[in-house]
């Protein structure tokens, strides 16, 4: 386990402690501002128009009566942005192109989805903005939509984008397609393998698009002065992601732009694009006045990303003993109306809790009429690991198995080479899979109807570009600042580390989340990489801090630096000098600043590298009506590595609530379109995401197996709880049933139904 | 849009029959304000009845009991008597919504929606509840089965409103209890209700009793066929398939995205047998 | 038509405003009163951010009209706590750290203490029931129950 603390200056220890988030007080008592809740004098409300149709040629679009209906201040179309260029950039851990990006944000030639915006109007009253965006006139030439991938990828599918040809193939296609690009990764010799294999497992699985259904609504204000000065106000996971995209569509320098992120009310990775933010900018700048706009429920569910739904084949070999010895898949993501779905690190996931000598795995990015998806948590991995997942169960039944045995004996560890490419370091598998071996959950008997299921998960976690300044106030009390959104208890967690660093009560600091004028560029909040990369940069300005303090001290007593020295909170003589000098406090250099050199701070700029990946196992016991399909959860342990948890609490925060996302992926959530290609369960009662009567208490373990690359060996932990439930639940309904559901959502008019299929409810 | 509310029966039929736009009663507004909000009705009147003190009275009448049509779940939850003598309505009632929703809908409000999936319906039809209408032509009784006519119509006419509800008095070993299928445990709609009123006579042979179905036709069913399968037997068995096959028999439910024609029916079957199951046990401890 | 002119009490203190009918409760307290600590999550009480009781009753405030509350008392998320000193529910809800993106927060605040002082020692059961009109995407409600009855045994001590 990594030292509390970087150098042995800390005598505190904050971090490993359950301290009081520093923002709590506001947001228990409403006074915290999310995205909607800023309002600015005179602004105006913007709305979308959407197309009612999931697949159509915009033949033209008439605002004229929308713009002479008294309040309306401006309508905006695809005439006022600019076409794009054809560029890749990051988008959270995901890809996007600008060409794409500035057509899902106002559709050009066509529209794509149900939900697709066409138009926006910024008017006097949200009710006038309504009715103007009944006056806009669109013609469309309703074209054939295309909803399934499979059906997708069929030659003679609805074609969405007539220059769309097929990348990573060979020979390069000459005709365009659905299907954006075949990505592969291989591993030693696949069919050398199987032929080493006394048993191979093949199947087929499908899951559902689920959203990442954070409570607050997407929303964005825009306030654009005559001189080109914009300001805006958004719920993001990244403001300095949304300066540069707003400004590439709307050819703004990013200097002029200056984004503050409100407090975020959940994003789950669905935060990490653009949707009204240019709109909202460009309304305002046609107005000069201030523009609020904020997302119904139903655009949320119908515009914003949801995660591919997708189709993956699954085949993998084992000798008669358990050793994995060949693992194929073969995964087809949907993408959503643009490329660019997570199928790469669902590729790079599949296996990679494993040690397999022989790997190959094949993904498919497929576009199709349904809105673009956006990072869901361990974007990619929940697929394809369920799909695994599952089959290391059915082999582990074949053989006879215990199911922790086999993972155990096939478990990714030190040194292991993973499929996608490096050698782990040390990680923290074979260790959950022990502590959910220990656990009295794991040794319960459980009843007719009832199942247990176990399964492990992999996320790879990321670093990145990330700033972070400490400022000494001059009563000696500490300004922490940070360029990453806190979703969950970042600041709690990095004033931890701040606190320690410094040596100073943890009161004493007080964490904000700077605009994009504050600090230098930084990555959005993603990837489980703020409380990585953030404690990082915030041990690096410590260390300005302390050696500045040093210096000056020995200035003070005229010792010579390496006479002097930081420790607990106060700079000290050493040695000879130390019965002379009495150590001063940060307050004590704070109360001189201005006669010893100025204000004292420091400024960590880094980025951030050796995310170390977390791993995780979880465990479900469930129970099947067999007259209905209804399943209850009735207990649940979760098991990961944290490398070292900076704060407990919301370390297992993220553990929880990943879970029961799991769950209501696992069950009930899915995007269900009609014939029509419309999406019919837009809103929160269909949609149907656990409440908190569908859940037991979630039992979570912390393992902490230090990422020797990280000074306090934080791994990222957001994205791996996610990953797990899918095939935790399928194990433990295969136990239940006797059945291998391959479908999700397993809802209970597809439960049931299996159930008659077998006989097994006794009703055939 | 205009708003009022009227602090008596009679100004609230007055200001419906002489309105000429389209016009909303709002109860408890859990249905009408997510239809207004989703620019599925825009009314140009809407008549607020909760002003009006018959129907927020719960009433002991003639051995029955009366309840104003604009009393809300929680409050029929919390009447110290009612759940003694109606637990099936009670619990349908309770199963409109969340604790919020609870605060808010009404029986007036749940059957005039017109939903063949309303909770509470299937369960005062197997009650035997009457509705008391009030219109420009006075007053009026009707069975509530009698209410709904299919989706989103009703039997009410021009100016009419519904005013309360009243549950018939109770034979001695009589109870009656209400289920419904939903794939969480709370917040949806139900796939398949069954409500199941019955009364025992003194051998413990089930004497008499009324079968509801909700969300599985186009209107709430009374299914008499299944009240037959049941009266004279003490629900072996026997009974209970005949009970099943009789729901199983009447049910004409649509594939839509809350579940399928084959999920609905085999729901509706089981549902009905486990809610006779329940009321049964009710009654002989009653 | 004109605006509806209504006076009711809202976290104790009379107000009054101006309202058109179609607008909701929810509106009035966030876009007139500017009381933003009631959130929308979905305009169809679906979600319950934007719970506050109406004389006493737990409700979602999109489900009401703002015209309808004339003369009525609504306590709101900013009445929750007294002075300095914050309610019980919200102390706990910070040591167990009950919330992590905090949107839902307020809704889950208002609905629990209406639980509590209706059923001052609640069951998990029934504490999971009472709250499952309110949506939590972050936590998996673990720590929410647990803030909830931690409260709870609180307030018995007095």
């Amino acid at each position: 386990m990594a030292e509390n603390g970087t150098n042995g200056t800390n005598g505190r220890g904050y971090v490993g402690t359950r301290t009081i988030r520093p923002d709590g007080v506001d947001k228990v008592t409403g006074r915290a501002r999310f995205g909607a809740d800023f309002n600015l004098p005179g602004q105006l409300i913007g709305r979308v128009l959407r197309s009612p149709h999931p697949h159509a040629r915009i033949v033209s679009i008439d605002t004229s009566r929308a713009e002479a209906l008294p309040g309306v201040k401006a309508v905006i179309t695809r005439d006022d942005f600019a076409d794009q260029p054809s560029e890749f950039i990051p988008a959270g851990e995901m890809m996007m192109n600008y060409k794409d990006v500035v057509r899902n944000v106002l559709a050009r030639e066509k529209a794509l989805y149900e939900g697709h915006a066409v138009a926006a109007v910024a008017a006097t009253s949200a009710a006038i903005a309504r009715r103007a965006l009944k006056l806009i006139d669109v013609k469309y030439e309703v074209l054939p939509h295309v909803i399934d991938v499979v059906e997708a990828m069929k030659p003679d599918a609805p074609l969405l984008h007539d220059d769309l040809f097929t990348v990573g193939v060979e020979p390069k296609p000459d005709k365009p397609s659905n299907v954006a690009k075949r990505v592969e990764i291989t591993l030693g010799d696949i069919e050398a393998g199987f032929k080493k294999a006394d048993i191979v497992v093949e199947r087929e699985f499908k899951t559902a698009p689920v959203h990442q259904g954070y409570i607050e609504p997407h929303a964005a204000l825009a306030s654009v002065s005559e001189d080109g000065s914009t300001e805006l106000w958004c719920c993001t996971q990244g403001h300095f992601i949304v300066r540069a995209h707003c400004a590439r569509l709307l050819g703004l320098d990013i200097g002029k732009i200056r984004v503050t992120a409100s407090e975020i009310g959940g994003g789950f990775g669905g935060k990490t694009v653009v949707y009204l933010e240019p709109l909202a900018i460009a309304l305002s700048r046609k107005t000069k006045r201030p523009v609020k706009m904020v997302m119904s429920r139903e655009e949320v569910f119908k515009a914003s990303g949801p995660t591919s739904g997708a189709t993956v084949r699954v085949k993998m070999g084992a000798t008669k003993d358990g050793k994995f010895v060949a693992g194929f898949a073969e995964l087809k993501y949907q993408a959503g109306a643009f490329q660019g779905s997570p199928v790469q690190p669902g590729v790079m996931c599949a296996y990679a809790p494993y040690d397999i000598e022989n790997v190959k795995v094949i993904g498919y990015d497929v576009v199709s009429n349904r809105p673009k998806v956006a990072a869901y948590r361990a974007p990619g991995a929940p697929i394809s690991e369920f799909a695994v997942e599952s089959v290391v169960d059915e082999i582990a039944k074949k053989l006879k198995l215990d199911p922790i045995e086999l993972r155990m004996m096939n478990a990714a560890r030190e040194g292991t080479k993973a499929a996608y490419g490096p050698k782990f370091g040390p990680i923290g598998l074979e260790e959950t899979l022990n502590s959910i071996k220990k656990t009295e959950h794991w040794n319960t008997p459980l009843r007719k109807w009832q199942g247990r299921g176990v399964a492990s998960g992999f996320w790879f976690n990321i670093g990145g570009e990330t700033c972070a300044s400490l400022t000494i106030n001059e009563d000696g009390s500490v300004s922490l600042m940070v360029g990453t959104p806190d979703i969950g208890g970042l600041r709690a967690s990095l004033t931890n580390v701040a606190a320690d660093e410094l040596g100073i009560p943890y009161e004493k600091v007080r964490p904000i989340i700077g605009d994009t004028g504050s600090l230098g560029f930084t990555f959005l909040t993603g990837g489980s990489r703020s409380a990585f990369s953030g404690s990082m940069a915030i041990v690096e300005a410590a260390k300005q801090i302390k050696a500045e303090l040093c210096a000056r001290a020995a200035k003070l007593w005229e010792l010579k630096p390496d006479q002097v020295e930081f420790a607990n909170g106060s700079v000290r003589a050493l040695g000879a000098a130390a019965e002379k000098f009495k150590p001063m406090s940060i307050a004590d250099f704070a109360k001189i600043a201005g006669k010893t050199g100025g204000p004292i701070g420091g400024y960590g700029r880094i980025n951030a590298q050796g995310a170390g990946p977390s791993l995780g196992t979880h465990l479900v016991d469930l129970e099947v009506d067999p007259e209905t399909g209804r399943v209850t959860i009735l207990r649940y342990t979760v098991a990961q590595d944290a490398g070292r948890a900076l704060h407990p609490a919301y370390v297992e925060g993220q553990f929880q609530g990943g879970a029961v996302q799991g769950i209501g992926w696992a069950l009930n959530e899915e995007y269900i379109y009609g014939e029509d290609g419309k999406l019919q369960n837009a809103g929160f009662l269909d949609y149907r995401m656990p409440v908190a009567s569908d859940v037991p208490m979630i039992d979570a373990i912390l393992v902490e197996v230090a990422n020797p690359k990280h000074p306090y060996g934080v791994r990222g932990v957001g994205e791996t709880p996610i990953v797990p439930p899918l095939g935790a639940i399928a194990n433990a309904m295969e136990q239940a049933t006797g059945i291998r559901f391959t479908e999700l959502p397993m809802s209970p008019p597809k439960v049931l139904k299996a159930l008659k299929e077998k006989g097994a409810n006794g009703k055939t | 849009m205009r708003y009022e509310a009227p602090e008596s029966v009679e100004g609230a039929v007055a200001l419906l029959s002489a309105a000429t736009g389209e016009t909303r009663v709002l109860a408890g507004g859990t249905d009408l304000l997510v239809q207004m909000r989703a620019d599925v009705v825009d009314p140009d009147l809407i008549v607020d009845i909760k002003r009006i003190a018959e129907t927020r009275s719960i009433t002991e009448e003639r051995g029955g009991w009366r309840i104003g049509a604009a009393v809300t779940g929680a409050e029929l939850k919390e009447h110290p008597r009612l759940k003694k003598v109606w637990p099936g309505v009670i619990e349908a009632a309770n199963l409109i919504g969340s604790t919020q929703i609870q605060g808010r809908a009404t029986l007036g409000g749940n059957l005039c929606n017109g939903s063949p999936a309303a909770d509470s319906v299937p369960a005062l039809i197997a009650a035997g509840a009457v509705a008391t209408l009030a219109g420009p032509q006075g007053r009026r009784d009707l069975p509530v089965e009698d209410v709904m006519l299919g989706p989103r119509k009703l039997a009410l006419k021009k100016g009419e409103i519904i005013v309360s509800f009243l549950l018939p008095p109770r034979p001695p070993r009589s109870s009656d209890a209400y289920l419904r299928f939903i794939p969480r445990t709370e917040m949806d709609i139900a796939v398949v209700g069954a409500g199941v009123s019955l009364s025992l006579d003194g051998s413990g042979t089930i004497s008499g009793a009324r079968v509801s179905l909700g969300a599985v036709a186009a209107r709430v069913l009374l299914v008499q066929e299944a009240a037959q399968a049941i009266i004279g037997s003490r629900l072996d068995l026997a009974a209970q398939q005949r009970l099943e096959a009789a729901a199983r028999a009447a049910c004409r439910p649509i594939d839509d995205k809350r579940g399928t024609i084959e999920f609905r029916t085999d729901v509706a079957a089981v549902l009905a047998r486990r809610a006779a199951l329940i009321a049964l046990d009710r009654a002989r401890t009653s | 038509m004109a605006k509806h002119h209504i006076e009711a009490i809202v976290n104790g203190d009379p107000v009054e405003f101006l309202c058109d009918t179609e607008e909701t409760l929810l509106d009035v307290l966030r876009d007139t009163l500017n009381l933003t600590g009631s959130k929308e999550g979905c305009a169809s009480g679906d979600c319950g951010a934007c719970s506050v009781t109406l004389d006493g009753r737990l409700v979602c405030s999109c489900l009401v009209l703002g015209c309808e509350v004339g003369g009525r008392r609504i306590e709101t998320i900013e009445g929750m706590a007294e002075g300095e000193r914050l309610h019980p529910l919200q102390q706990r809800f910070l040591e167990h750290a009950a919330l992590q993106c905090g949107i839902c927060t307020p809704g889950f605040l208002v609905a629990s203490k209406a639980l509590l002082e209706r059923t001052p020692e609640p069951t998990e059961h029934e504490i999971r029931y009472w709250l499952a009109g309110n949506l939590c995407r972050c936590t998996g409600y673990d720590k929410i129950v647990s803030a909830v009855k931690d409260a709870a045994a609180t307030m018995r001590k007095g």
